[in-house]
C-alpha cells in the first residue's frame, strides 16, 4: 500500500505543497541564472541594471522563503501522518493554512515583480533583507505576514496530530520524525517573533504613514534575531530526511535514534541565540555581545558534526548491508544510481564544504575579511542551495511515486540530475568563495569598478567570472531536469505499471528505548531555550530601545 | 543513553575543534589586537548631518601621523572618496568615522580589513594604520538602490614628504 491510499487528504496536501516549492523553485531558479550571467557580465540582456534588484529579491524572497517553507511542509505533513499513523485531525484546517501561505506568497511575488513593470504603482526591491529605511510597498509587508502566519498554523496543525496521538498513546516515546517536526516547529515559533515584531509593529506601520521613523539598528538586530533561525528552518527538514529516509535508501538503518534526539534539542536551544554573528561589522553594538553570538554560533557545530558522524554511519551500515567490505568498500556498493539516494549523500557532501566556510563567517574579527563579499552568497548556496534544495529534491525522487501513485518517469535523467546539480555548484560556489576572499562585494549588478581592482588569491578573476557563468547556467539545466521528472511522474498517470517503492521505514539500530524520557519534554527544552535567548538578546535589546524605540529614527526611502 | 565509543571520541574532537576556534578568535582580539566595529562612534541624526562633525566631512589631522577622516555615505557616492579620493600621508593612524544620510550602505576598502556596515543614525569608527603609499578601491557592498553598483571610491595612502593636507 503507498501512502497515497492510506491518505488519500494527506497526500493531496502534500502534492500541492510540493508543487507550490518546485513552481518557485524553478522561477527562482531563472532568476539565479539570470543573475549569473548578468553579474559576471557574460550577458547582460535580460534585465537593466537597475532591474537586476528586482530579479535578485525574488530569487531571495521565492528561493530562501516560499520554496523552503512550502517543500518542508510537504515533507513534514508526510513525516507527521505517516509516522503517527494518522490524519491530520481537520481537512479545513489544513486547506486553511495552505491557502494563508500561498495568498501571502503570491502577493509578495506580484508586489516584487511590479519592479519589472514600470506601470505597476507597487515595487519591493528590498532584497530578501529588507533593511530600513529602503521601503517597499506595504503590501509586500502584508504578504509577509500572511505567509509567516500561515506557517505558525501549520506547525499548530502537525501539534494537534500529535496531541490526538498522545491522548491515544499515553506514556509511549514520541516517534521520530514527529518529534522532528514538533521541535523544528517549536524553534521556529521561537525565532519567528522577531521579523513578526520587525514587520508588524514598526515596518508596516510605517510603510502605511502610521508612524514616521524607525530605527533602522533595531529592526535589523529583529531580522537578524530571526534571519539566521531560519536557516535552521530551510537544514532541520534536510536533517529529517537525512536521519530517517536516507539510511532506508542506502540499504540500512539509522545508527542512532537517541542521538539524532539530541542533534535536534541542540538546535532548538542554539538556533536563535547566534543572531548577532550576522552583525559583527555593524556600528552600534558592543563587542561583548558579538563575542557571545561568536561563542554560541560556534556550539551551533556541533549538532552539525554529531549529524555528520550518525548519518555517515548509518550509510556505512547500509552499505556492508549490500554486500561492501573493507575499510572503505562499502562506499563502492552503495546505490550512486538511485537518485534520491544520490541526491541526499551530494548534497551531504556540499554541506560539509559550506560548514566549513560558515565557520569563517562565524569567526568574529575573520569576518572582516569576507563581510558581504560574494563569499557569503558563496557559503549559503552550499547550504540553503544545495544541503536543503537537492536534498527536498531528492526526497521529492522516493516521496512523488507514493504521493501519486505513478512510477517515477524519465528515470534516466533523475539518475544523471543530481550529478548535474553538484557538478554546477561547485563551479560556481567555490568561485564564489575566491572572489569573495578577493574582496569582490555580493548582492550587486555590475562588480566592475573603475578604480577598484580585485586581487584574486587563486586564480585570476576573469576566470572566476566565467565558473560563475557556468555553473549557475548548469545549476539552473539540471533544475529543468528535475522539474521534467517530476511533473512528468504526476501527470503522466500510473499506466499499467504496479508502484515499485516500498515506503516503510526500518527501525533504527538504536532506537528510543535507549535515549533518557527527558528528551521528549518539549516544555522543558522550549523554557531553556528561551532563557538562553533572553541571555543573549534581552541587554543588547535593551541598549538598542532605551534611547527611545523609534530613535534614532529613519523616514522611509521608497525603493 | 547508549553511545557508541567511535561517537564519544568523534564528540570529544568535535568539541575540542569548537573550543580551538573559539580560542583562535579570542588570540586575535586579545592577542594581535584585531578590534571589532563597536558603539564607541555614539549615534548621530541621519536628518540633520549638517548640524555635526560630518557638515564638512573630510580629512583633518589631529597630532602627529594622526587622522581623522569623516565620511558620508548616500545614495550613491561617498563624500570624500567618489569626486574626489580620501588622501592620507603614509605611516599614518587613521581613524574612519563613516555614517549614512539615507539607507544602509557598505565600506569596504578592497584589500585591506576595513569593513563595516554604514547604518543610518550610527557611526561606524575604525582605526588603520598605514604604512606604505598605495591606492585602494572604495566599494560599497550593500545593497543601496537602484544605482548601488555605480557607488564606489578611491582612498590614496600618498607618501610623507608628497602629502598637502586632506581634501
Amino acid at each position: 500500500m503507498a501512502y497515497v491510499d492510506d491518505f488519500p487528504t494527506d497526500a493531496r496536501i502534500v502534492r500541492w505543497n510540493m508543487a507550490v516549492a518546485f513552481i518557485s523553485l524553478g522561477i527562482g531558479g531563472l532568476f539565479g541564472m539570470i543573475q549569473a550571467l548578468h553579474r559576471t557580465g557574460i550577458f547582460r540582456g535580460f534585465v537593466s541594471s537597475a532591474d537586476y534588484y528586482t530579479v535578485l529579491t525574488g530569487h531571495g524572497v521565492l528561493l530562501a522563503l516560499v520554496f523552503t517553507t512550502f517543500a518542508l511542509s510537504g515533507l513534514f505533513t508526510w513525516g507527521v501522518t505517516r509516522s503517527l499513523d494518522r490524519p491530520l485531525p481537520s481537512p479545513r484546517f489544513t486547506m486553511g493554512w495552505f491557502a494563508l501561505m500561498l495568498l501571502g506568497s503570491i502577493i509578495a511575488a506580484v508586489t516584487i515583480l511590479g519592479g519589472l513593470v514600470p506601470s505597476m504603482p507597487f515595487k519591493a526591491d528590498v532584497l530578501f533583507t529588507f533593511y530600513a529605511p529602503m521601503q517597499a510597498h506595504p503590501a509586500f509587508y502584508i504578504g509577509l505576514v500572511f505567509f509567516v502566519v500561515g506557517s505558525w498554523l501549520a506547525g499548530v496543525d502537525w501539534f494537534r496530530a500529535y496531541w490526538g496521538w498522545r491522548k491515544d498513546n499515553p506514556g509511549e516515546r514520541i516517534p521520530l520524525q514527529t518529534f522532528m517536526v514538533l521541535v523544528t516547529m517549536l524553534m521556529w515559533y521561537i525565532s519567528s517573533i522577531g521579523v513578526a515584531v520587525e514587520v508588524l509593529f514598526f515596518l508596516l506601520p510605517w510603510s502605511l504613514g502610521l508612524i514616521e521613523a524607525v530605527d533602522p539598528l533595531l529592526t535589523r538586530t529583529l531580522f537578524w534575531y530571526f534571519g539566521h533561525p531560519v536557516v535552521y528552518f530551510w537544514l532541520m527538514p534536510a536533517y529529517f530526511i537525512w536521519y530517517t529516509v536516507l539510511p532506508k535508501l542506502s540499504g540500512g538503518r539509522l545508527f542512532s535514534d537517541p542521538l539524532a534526539r539530541v542533534v535536534f534539542i541542540l538546535f532548538l536551544l542554539l538556533s536563535t541565540p547566534v543572531g548577532f554573528h550576522h552583525q559583527y561589522v555593524d556600528p552600534g553594538i558592543p563587542e561583548g555581545f558579538k563575542f557571545i553570538a561568536m561563542t554560541n554560533t560556534m556550539f551551533l557545530l556541533l549538532p552539525s558534526l554529531l549529524t555528520a558522524f550518525t548519518v555517515v554511519a548509518s550509510i556505512e551500515h547500509g552499505g556492508r548491508q549490500r554486500g561492501g567490505e573493507g575499510r572503505l568498500g562499502w562506499l563502492r556498493s552503495l546505490p550512486w544510481d538511485e537518485p534520491a539516494f544520490a541526491g541526499c549523500v551530494l548534497a551531504g557532501l556540499m554541506f560539509a564544504a559550506g560548514g566549513f566556510s560558515g565557520m569563517i563567517n562565524a569567526g568574529m574579527n575573520i569576518n572582516y575579511l569576507i563581510h558581504n563579499t560574494l563569499w557569503v552568497p558563496g557559503h549559503f548556496h552550499l547550504t540553503v542551495g544545495t544541503a536543503s534544495a537537492l536534498t527536498f529534491m531528492a526526497a521529492g525522487y522516493w516521496l512523488f511515486p507514493q504521493i501519486t501513485g505513478n512510477r517515477l518517469r524519465f528515470r534516466s535523467l533523475a539518475t544523471i540530475q543530481p550529478y548535474v546539480w553538484f557538478i554546477g555548484m561547485t563551479l560556481m560556489s567555490n568561485a564564489m568563495h575566491r572572489a569573495g576572499l578577493a574582496g569582490v562585494p555580493r548582492r550587486t549588478a555590475e562588480p566592475q569598478y573603475d578604480a577598484v581592482s580585485f586581487q584574486g588569491v587563486v586564480g585570476g578573476i576573469s576566470e572566476m567570472r566565467l565558473q560563475i557563468a557556468i555553473g549557475g547556467t548548469i545549476l539552473f539545466i539540471g533544475l529543468v531536469l528535475y522539474l521534467i521528472v517530476i511533473f512528468g511522474t504526476w501527470f503522466g498517470g500510473s499506466g499499467n505499471d504496479t508502484l515499485r517503492v516500498n515506503s516503510s521505514l526500518p527501525a533504527p539500530l538504536s532506537g528510543p528505548e535507549h535515549s533518557p524520557k527527558i528528551l521528549d519534554n518539549l516544555k522543558l527544552w522550549t523554557a531553556v531555550a528561551i532563557v538562553l535567548i533572553a541571555l543573549a538578546y534581552g541587554l543588547p535589546l535593551w541598549a538598542l530601545v532605551s534611547d527611545g524605540l523609534l530613535a534614532p529614527g529613519s523616514p522611509p526611502i521608497p525603493v | 543513553m547508549e553511545i557508541h565509543r567511535f561517537e564519544k571520541l568523534w564528540t570529544a574532537a568535535a568539541l575540542l575543534l569548537i573550543v580551538g576556534l573559539i580560542a583562535t578568535v579570542t588570540y586575535g582580539t586579545v592577542g594581535a589586537g584585531v578590534k571589532m566595529v563597536d558603539d564607541s562612534g555614539g549615534t548621530v541624526d541621519a536628518g540633520s548631518l549638517g548640524d555635526t562633525e560630518f557638515g564638512d566631512p573630510g580629512v583633518t589631522q589631529v597630532g602627529e601621523n594622526q587622522y581623522e577622516v569623516h565620511v558620508v555615505a548616500r545614495q550613491f557616492l561617498f563624500q570624500p572618496g567618489t569626486t574626489s579620493p580620501i588622501r592620507v600621508p603614509a605611516n599614518s593612524e587613521v581613524t574612519f568615522y563613516i555614517t549614512s544620510a539615507d539607507v544602509v550602505h557598505g565600506f569596504e576598502v578592497a584589500g585591506t580589513n576595513i569593513n563595516v556596515m554604514v547604518i543610518p543614525g550610527q557611526v561606524a569608527e575604525i582605526t588603520v594604520r598605514f604604512d606604505d603609499p598605495g591606492q585602494y578601491g572604495i566599494v560599497c557592498h550593500e545593497y543601496c538602490g537602484a544605482g548601488h553598483h555605480t557607488m564606489a571610491g578611491q582612498l590614496v595612502v600618498v607618501p610623507e614628504d608628497e602629502y598637502e593636507g586632506g581634501s
